[in-house]
This record gives C-alpha cells, sequence and structure tokens, in this order.
C-alpha cells in the first residue's frame, strides 16, 4: 500500500497505543474533544486490544513444555512420542477415575444403571477436551445424526435445548456395555457442557421416568425409553440439569 | 562456543512467544510447533545475537520469518474442520462474554498479515518502530495494516459478520 494514512488517523492509533509525546498528546486529546466520531472509533481500538489482552492471558499461565526448555536436542520426528504419551495418560487417567468411581460409591454404583457410570466417564473424560470434544461437529447435525442412527441401529435423536442456552457442539460414537453408544455434547455460552450419553437398553430393561443420581460432582439424569437408555450428565445444580432433561425426554419420546 | 543466550534467558521470553503464536495460529499444537522451531533456529544462531540488544525483539523476528517460511512451504498444517469450528483456546468459564468469542472469530477471520502488526502492538505492546523492524517492512505500512485490521474488527463486533458457514450435505 503506497497511500498514507491522514496524520489524524495514525495519531489516533498512536493515542490508543500511548505511543505519543506528551505534547502530541494533547494535541490529539484537545481534537478528540471536539470529535465524537473520532471517540468512538478510539473507544473501540482500546475495547479491541483489551479484549485481545484478556483472550490471551491465560496463556501465559500455562506451563511451558519440557521439550521447548530444551529445543537443541529436540528433533521434530521425537514429537509424536509425545502425544503417544499424552493418550496413555489419558487412558491412564480415565482408568484413575473409574477407580475413584467404583470405590468412592461403593454400593451407590452397584445401585445405579450401567448408563449412569457410563455417562459420567464420558463426560469426565470428554468434555474438558479442548482440542477434539467431539468427532463431528454440531453444524453438521444431519449426517451426525444419520450417523450415530446407522451404527445404533435405532433412530437417534438430538434434542434441541437452545431455549434453555445450550447448543449443540457435535457429537461422537463411544462402546458401551450393551453395544455402541452415542454422545451428544452441548455448550452454553460461558462454555458450559453437557453430554447426552445413549446406549442400547439392557435386555430386560423397561421403560423408566426420570432419574437423578450424582457422582464426584457430575450430575447424572437418566431414563429408559424403549430400546435406547439415555443420560445426561453435567456439573450443573440438579434444577438446571433436570430441566434440560426434561426438554430432551420430551422431544425425544415424540 | 560462548554466545550470551542461556536457557534462562530464552525461558523467560517463550510465555509471551507462545501467547504470541497462539493469537496468530489460533491452535495449540500449530502455535507450539511453531515457538518450538523458532527456538531451535535461536539456539542455532545464537552467535548472531548480539548481549545487550533486545532478545524479545530478536525472538520475534526469527518466529515471524519461520512462520513466513511456513506459510510459503505449506507445509503439513494438520487443521482440520474440528480446529477450525472449535478453537483450541477454549474461553474459560462462564465468565468469558459473548463479545470475546466474537473477537477470537473476527481475529481469525483477518489475513495473516493484518493480525501479525494487530497483535504485536497490542499483545507485546511493541511500538511502530518495533514492529516494522521485527517484521521488516517500513512504518508506513505497519500503520495501514494496523488501520485496517481494527477497522474491519471493529465492524466485524459491530454485527457486521458474514453468516456462519452452513455445510449441506
Amino acid at each position: 500500500m503506497k497511500n498514507q494514512l491522514p496524520t489524524e488517523i495514525t495519531d489516533l492509533h498512536a493515542y490508543v497505543d500511548e505511543q505519543l509525546s506528551p505534547e502530541a498528546r494533547r494535541r490529539v486529546e484537545e481534537w478528540l474533544a471536539n470529535n465524537p466520531e473520532a471517540r468512538r472509533q478510539a473507544a473501540d481500538y482500546a475495547l479491541i486490544r483489551d479484549g485481545l489482552r484478556g483472550l490471551y492471558a491465560p496463556v501465559l499461565q500455562e506451563p511451558i513444555p519440557e521439550s521447548m526448555l530444551r529445543p537443541e536436542t529436540t528433533r521434530r520426528w521425537l514429537r509424536p512420542l509425545g502425544a503417544a504419551a499424552a493418550g496413555v495418560f489419558l487412558m491412564l487417567t480415565g482408568a484413575w477415575f473409574g477407580m475413584q468411581l467404583e470405590r468412592g460409591a461403593g454400593s451407590f454404583l452397584a445401585a445405579v444403571p450401567h448408563t449412569v457410570r457410563e455417562a459420567a466417564m464420558a463426560y469426565a473424560v470428554y468434555a474438558p477436551e479442548v482440542r477434539h470434544p467431539v468427532e463431528v461437529p454440531g453444524d453438521q447435525e444431519q449426517h451426525l445424526v444419520s450417523w450415530l442412527t446407522k451404527r445404533m441401529g435405532v433412530q437417534v435423536r438430538a434434542p434441541r435445548l437452545d431455549d434453555l442456552g445450550f447448543l449443540l457442539l457435535g457429537g461422537r460414537l463411544l462402546s458401551s456395555d450393551d453395544g455402541p453408544g452415542a454422545l451428544l455434547m452441548y455448550e452454553d455460552h460461558g462454555g458450559k457442557r453437557v453430554i447426552l450419553y445413549a446406549c442400547p437398553t439392557e435386555a430386560d430393561g423397561r421403560d423408566t421416568a426420570l432419574r437423578f443420581a450424582q457422582e464426584e460432582g457430575v450430575s447424572v439424569v437418566y431414563w429408559t425409553e424403549g430400546p435406547l437408555s439415555y443420560a445426561l450428565a453435567g456439573e450443573l445444580e440438579r434444577t438446571g440439569l433436570q430441566a434440560l432433561a426434561e426438554s430432551a425426554y420430551r422431544q425425544i419420546a415424540i | 562456543m560462548s554466545t550470551g543466550i542461556t536457557g534462562d534467558l530464552l525461558a523467560a521470553q517463550i510465555p509471551r512467544l507462545r501467547r504470541y503464536a497462539r493469537a496468530l495460529t489460533r491452535s495449540a499444537q500449530a502455535a507450539d510447533d511453531l515457538v518450538q522451531d523458532c527456538l531451535e533456529r535461536a539456539w542455532r544462531k545464537a552467535h548472531r545475537w548480539e548481549p545487550g540488544t533486545d532478545l524479545r525483539a530478536w525472538l520475534f523476528t526469527l518466529m515471524h520469518n519461520v512462520h513466513i517460511n511456513g506459510l510459503r512451504r505449506k507445509y503439513p498444517d494438520t487443521e482440520s474442520i474440528a480446529d477450525t469450528d472449535y478453537p483450541d483456546m477454549k474461553l474459560q468459564g462462564a465468565d468469558v462474554p459473548l463479545q470475546m468469542r466474537d473477537l477470537e472469530r473476527g481475529l481469525a477471520e483477518l489475513p495473516a498479515e493484518q493480525r501479525e502488526v494487530l497483535l504485536l502492538v497490542c499483545l507485546e505492546e511493541m511500538t511502530y518502530e518495533q514492529v516494522a523492524a521485527v517484521l521488516g517492512i517500513p512504518i508506513g505500512t505497519v500503520m495501514s495494516r494496523l488501520h485496517r485490521a481494527r477497522e474491519r474488527l471493529r465492524r466485524y463486533l459491530a454485527g457486521e459478520r458474514k453468516p456462519p458457514l452452513r455445510r449441506v450435505k
């Protein structure tokens, strides 16, 4: 770009970025006093700057990866090993979480269907996932639903929870004690997530009303409806989760 | 080889390099690869850095070059659909206003050259002269990129955005 910006514009940026000399700053301030549009502009620029800082400030607090502290010895081809280790760690964490669930809950878990345990586990494993929370994103809902329906062998529906503030983030296929399981993940504007888990109803299972269970901070509302058992899991208080479950229940029952 | 660069000196710069790379690439993996490459290059060229000069500026210059080379080579940029739709930077908890997400999306839509300038000015708080030196461009270009980036984001945040892509099929 050859054409130069007008001085007022470059000064406005320099003003926002605090790169003006005191005299120049006074001059710009005077100019701004009589120029509401430029004032708005400057305020917006400052808002964007503060927003960007806020957005990425958490990265500064992240622990530095080992490999960066001794980069002279690292080679690119070694890195997949790191990824593999992370995968193993994830599995171990999952297993550990499962053990804690079993140990801590004791008789409680024996009393609830495996659906609850599986849903709580699926929530614990996938909800914190930043990079790949789902296999198929929610904007491909039709594809997601038909894929899961095909794999589950029965009609899967993705209830809309928009009215309650939760949007479909997407879903994935899982394995459950009774065959293929489906996970749908929803997220609200604040980033809070819940999952709706569905798996085949056990051989002698009957339809049930909504029930509530809680373990390790994960709340689960579960029910059985025909060929599928459902569980909605999340770290919400009971009434909030129940409202979501009731909405899902009504939509699925149709 | 004795150089002024020590592991500690470099380590102190890593958080900033990572923050910038994350905002630039919008992917934690790509960002960390970029930082890693930059640090490797820094060690290889450590003798070129003059003790007492601005280490941060030097490192950002290296990273800019690594980034540009990466763009030119277009080497395995493993950005999947999921990466684009759900950026790695998962915003934290319920206290992040909706506008922050818009800001993140708006930033992603800026051309890389504008994003670089905006981030060096806003995140790194570099002077325009420093930005010009790091990116190897005239200061007038810094200003026009900065201006375009800000105006574009401003319009984006004001709601003049394209409707979200919907995939059919």
